[in-house]
């Protein structure tokens, strides 16, 4: 089979980069989507706060996602559920298998990989003791609670105080259970203080900064768990541990891009955020294989995975009409507490010249910054911050003329300026 | 006096509030005016969205998800939870469909936020 | 009154039942948790021994070098992964390298095959990241890496398949001699038998003493590891042992039959015979001793951790045979080379008590057993082949080991089935992976509920009150 656009992941990156494709005036588009539905991880997320920047209200998950998915439906893209992504290769060629049609492979045009990422699993973080059940990462138990309605638990410990977990902590609140402390491993949560507010104080759950869990403990089902305060390195203190008895242990202690597809193509893959290194256009090292949403960078807001994945969409097709510009590439230059940039490679003669913006993270929490991108060690753009945390995604985008600036220019750097040492 | 945080942006100022009406409260620790707004808000008539799920018959998932079509009085999400507890729906549903009027008396429906077929 | 009772259903357990299932005889398998290979024989190194470390003329040493003999063809027979990879044991200094030649000496009277000592550098280039500071090493090219649990679950079926009927979540209470044979009490249940068969693992102490008069004793010697993402495979292709203390032999860094990175165990002895639980500071240790092998171990490639008790028995060697007490046998204190000598215990015990009771071969044994088609491991052709005989195929419920649902429900419906998601994940490598079930547990709970038409609220990680989910949420 021939496709011009295979999509890969029916959640909130995949969607829009169809539906931006479509409008870029594409039609023979493939989504391939390896769940009962179109939406992804968005189903599961019943609580509001979605779609802030793109509509301008706030949504729930699944409203976000219908959003998207009636747009896909109208425009009569093409999608398969169901259909589980085996295999990518450089070739461009993408297998699936589902049960309608057993194993097909596809020969692409292009290939967007929109598959989102995973949770980190308790293994990753070494945690000791028991190996019974009642250990869940947080998105597990949301998908047990929200869609199969069914409860994890009575007695709630959470390690990690991201959205997630956050959002967990009074999910597991609302549906009976004692949730006993939310425990955070840094000294601040990579959460957003909204979601601190209204989903831990408003039910009085405690939030232990610079705490972890040691230990897990229980023959069949977890029956407690072992806290204590890390020092400045992060190690337990184990003259604070603690005996908290629960009977479920909330895990949501990072997410990861899934990555494994990308991989097998050959894509080179960033040590930072795990994800593939990108152009502007969100091509990978493989010609004509794109990557967007939180399969390049774990993202904070599903609206910015949106606005990712449309201009992935939009640049796929023109990759499909007019091919790869064979030109000079720049690498941006991360230093001073930022963490990574993306796009991490800026094409001299780049279809940015509309639109280009910076997305990063930076390494701390930090207090009256400027953010700064230099052009050859000139000031191309400060955009000033009076906090910036590890949790947020910073944004920069640039002018017609600072774009200009940026594609004659010989290096680009990005940098936190004002950081008190 | 009472301590919030802000959570108008992600400084998240800690507010110190005296007072507890409209005009004489008495806002401390903001970075800036949005700090009172939001003080005086939260002091006077907190109110939360509640996003939950009720059971749904004859679809392909056991419970649907629903929210609160605005924000409710936050002395009643508890109220508001139990009333979803004991509301059953049938499939077909549509995002937007009614599935409680006037939820606890608030003046405020819980509709549903996810289509869900029949089976 | 059944001819024989088997009380134990790890490795040693199912591979006896095997090997009796050949003969015509009633045959009973009590096993105490809710699956074969729960205990030792799904914890533990899964490194099938040369025999050089046993000491000359033990059981140990006898059963390990006969027992190494045998996998090739019965990897075959009952398709389980085997590999013969080869082991190393690498020595960091001078005063090693008489150890090495003892142990090589040692070898070669227990009549392993092929021992050689080679220099640091010869080592470095068969395994290029084991460390600088190796100087010199006993190479053991018969050493090979098994699934010990598939083996132990290969076993059960095939005994299954020909006759042998398991009962699981029987704990034995009591063994009574009787005039014509054994009462054998399990709560509310009282089994029959002409003969007794005691491979009770790290318990096998008690069960022995439940009968014998001579008396011995198990003290549990923990081992924690390590397991690292399969996409690390290539930090080495043989088994990279240090040279033996007191406590065993010592900390490895192995790959496993599905190419995982083991490391570990280390060895504790412990008091409670079901304290699996791992400890941060034993972790740690692993970790550490290992990076002297392998220095450039990734901490990041870790996916998961477990433990495993090692059946440490003060007599020294297996006590395997028949008891003072006639009619009751042993495979008692069974601890490494146990899964290497596996094999050849069943066999021997199996004969000896064949011909006590006399008992004829069937004509109608199955020798063979197929596995489950592992859809990840087929060419492209054989996975549409399998999707259009069964759709299932077509259905990817655990993403990073790439196993179907058909997978899964065989694994549930084969002899001897998955009763809950260990077990799953044990037949099938489901959950296995590095996002460690995440995604498929929801899906495991929904197949599990459909199979064994049971609630949401009865699925179980390991049999008991380990139960995924405590009910419905409405």
């Amino acid at each position: 089979m021939n496709k011009n656009l295979v999509i890969v992941g029916g959640g909130p990156a995949g969607l829009a980069c169809a539906i931006s494709a479509y409008d870029e005036g594409e039609r023979d588009i493939l989504i391939l989507e390896r769940e009962p539905e179109l939406g992804g991880i968005l189903n599961q997320c019943i609580h509001n706060g979605f779609g802030l920047h793109t509509f301008k209200e706030e949504l729930t998950g699944p409203e976000y996602a219908y959003r998207y998915v009636k747009g896909v439906e109208e425009r009569g893209i093409e999608y398969k559920t169901e259909a589980t992504v085996i295999d990518v290769n450089a070739q461009k060629q993408v297998t699936y298998v589902s049960k309608r049609d057993g194993l097909v492979t596809i020969d692409a045009k292009a290939v967007v990989l929109c598959c989102g990422c995973r949770e980190r699993p308790r293994g990753a973080i070494n945690i000791a003791g028991m190996r019974g059940s009642g250990i869940f990462s947080a998105g597990t138990a949301q998908k047990l609670v929200n869609v199969e309605g069914l409860s994890v638990g009575k007695n709630v410990v959470i390690l990690g105080s991201g959205d997630i977990g956050l959002i967990m902590a009074r999910r597991m609140t609302f549906e009976g259970a004692n949730v006993k402390a939310v425990v955070e491993l840094m000294p601040y949560s990579s959460g957003l203080n909204r979601n601190i507010v209204q989903c831990l104080n408003d039910f009085d759950i405690p939030l232990l900064f610079s705490h972890t869990v040691v230990q897990v403990h229980g023959k069949g089902r977890l029956c407690g768990v072992t806290i204590a305060q890390v020092d400045e390195n992060l190690r337990p203190k184990m003259d604070t541990a603690k005996y908290i008895e629960c009977d479920t242990l909330l895990l949501s202690v990072g997410l990861l891009p899934e990555n494994e597809l990308a991989k097998n193509a050959g894509v080179v893959l960033s040590s930072v955020t795990g994800g593939g290194i990108v152009d502007d256009s969100m091509m990978t090292s493989q010609e004509g294989i794109f990557v967007c949403g939180n399969v390049l960078h774990v993202h904070d807001l599903v609206d910015f995975v949106s606005q990712e994945s449309a201009l992935a969409g939009q640049r796929a097709v023109q990759y499909i009409r007019n091919g790869a510009p064979n030109c000079e590439k720049i690498t941006i230059e991360t230093k001073n507490g930022i963490r990574y940039c993306v796009p991490s490679i800026l094409k001299k003669d780049g279809d940015f010249t509309s639109a280009l913006s910076f997305k990063m993270r930076v390494s701390n929490v930090f207090k009256k910054v400027t953010l700064t991108v230099f052009a050859d060690g000139v000031v191309v753009l400060a955009k000033k911050r009076p906090i910036v945390t590890p949790g947020e995604m910073e944004n920069v985008t640039f002018t017609p003329k600072q774009i200009e600036q940026l594609k004659t220019a010989s290096s680009i750097q990005v940098s936190l300026e004002g950081v008190e040492k | 006096m009472k301590e919030l945080i802000c959570i108008s942006c992600p400084m998240g100022c800690h507010l110190q509030v005296e007072g507890e009406s409209v005009e004489n409260i008495v806002v401390s620790g903001n970075g800036c005016v949005r700090g009172i707004i939001y003080a005086k808000n939260e002091i006077t008539a907190p109110k939360r969205m509640v996003c939950g799920t009720v059971k749904i018959n004859g679809a392909t998932q056991p419970v649907v998800s629903v929210k609160t079509k605005e924000p409710i009085p936050k002395e009643k999400i508890f109220d508001c939870l139990a009333e979803l507890n004991n509301t059953t729906i049938e499939a077909p549903v549509s995002v937007g469909d009614v599935a409680i009027v006037n939820v606890c008396n608030t003046g405020v429906d819980v509709v549903v936020t996810k289509g869900l077929s029949k089976r | 009154m059944r001819d024989i009772i088997i009380i134990g259903g790890g490795v040693v357990g199912c591979a006896v039942a095997r090997e009796l299932s050949r003969y015509k005889a009633s045959i009973l398998l009590l096993e105490k948790g809710n699956d074969v290979a729960v205990g030792a024989s799904k914890a533990n190194s899964g490194i099938v021994h040369g025999g050089h470390d046993a000491v000359n003329g033990s059981k140990k040493a006898y059963f390990n070098v006969m027992g190494n003999k045998m996998f090739d063809q019965l990897s075959k027979e009952l398709d389980f992964p085997f590999v013969r990879n080869g082991s190393l044991v690498l020595n960091f200094g001078e005063e090693g390298n008489k150890t090495l030649c003892e142990l090589l000496e040692r070898g070669v009277k227990n009549g392993v095959e092929g021992l050689e000592i080679l220099t640091g550098d010869q080592v470095r280039v068969m395994e290029p990241n084991v460390s600088q500071e190796v100087v010199s090493a006993l190479y053991i090219p018969t050493g090979g890496i098994v699934s010990p649990y598939e083996m132990t679950i290969a076993y059960a079926e095939n005994a299954s398949v020909n006759g042998v009927e398991f009962k699981f979540n029987q704990t034995v209470q009591s063994v009574k001699p009787t005039s014509n044979g054994f009462d054998v009490v399990c709560g509310e249940n009282t089994y029959q038998a002409k003969f007794v068969i005691n491979c009770a693992g790290i318990f096998s102490d008690e069960i022995n003493n439940m009968v014998c008069q001579k008396k011995i004793k198990i003290v549990p010697r923990k081992g924690d590891y390590v397991l690292l993402d399969n996409a690390y495979s290539n930090i080495c292709s043989k088994t990279l042992f240090q040279l033996p203390d007191a406590m065993g032999k010592g900390i490895l860094v192995t790959p496993t039959a599905h190419g995982n990175i083991l490391v570990g165990p280390t060895a504790l002895d412990i008091d409670d015979k079901e304290d699996v639980d791992t400890t941060a500071k034993q972790l740690d240790k692993a970790y550490t001793i290992a990076t002297r092998s392998v220095p450039n171990l990734p901490r990041r490639a870790i996916i998961t951790q477990f433990a495993g008790l090692r059946a440490h028995g003060d007599q020294g060697d297996f006590v395997i045979g028949e008891s003072q007490q006639k009619g009751f046998y042993n495979c008692a204190c069974i601890e490494s080379p146990g899964l290497t000598s596996a094999p050849a215990i069943a066999v021997h015990v199996a004969g000896e008590v064949a011909e006590k009771l006399s008992l004829t071969k069937k004509e109608d044994f199955v020798a063979t057993r197929k596995g489950i088609p592992q859809f990840s491991r087929l060419d492209n052709e054989s996975r549409q082949r399998l999707i259009k005989e069964n759709p299932l195929f077509g259905k990817i419920v655990c993403r990073c080991e790439m196993v179907t649902e058909a997978e899964i429900v065989m694994a549930i419906n084969r002899p001897v089935g998955a009763k809950d998601l260990d077990g799953i994940k044990r037949r099938t490598r489901s959950g296995m992976g590095r996002c460690q079930a995440g995604f498929c547990t929801p899906r495991l709970v929904e197949i599990l509920q459909r199979e064994l038409n049971v609630q949401a609220g009865e699925v179980t990680k390991c049999g008991g009150d380990s139960v995924i989910v405590v009910g419905r949420t409405k």
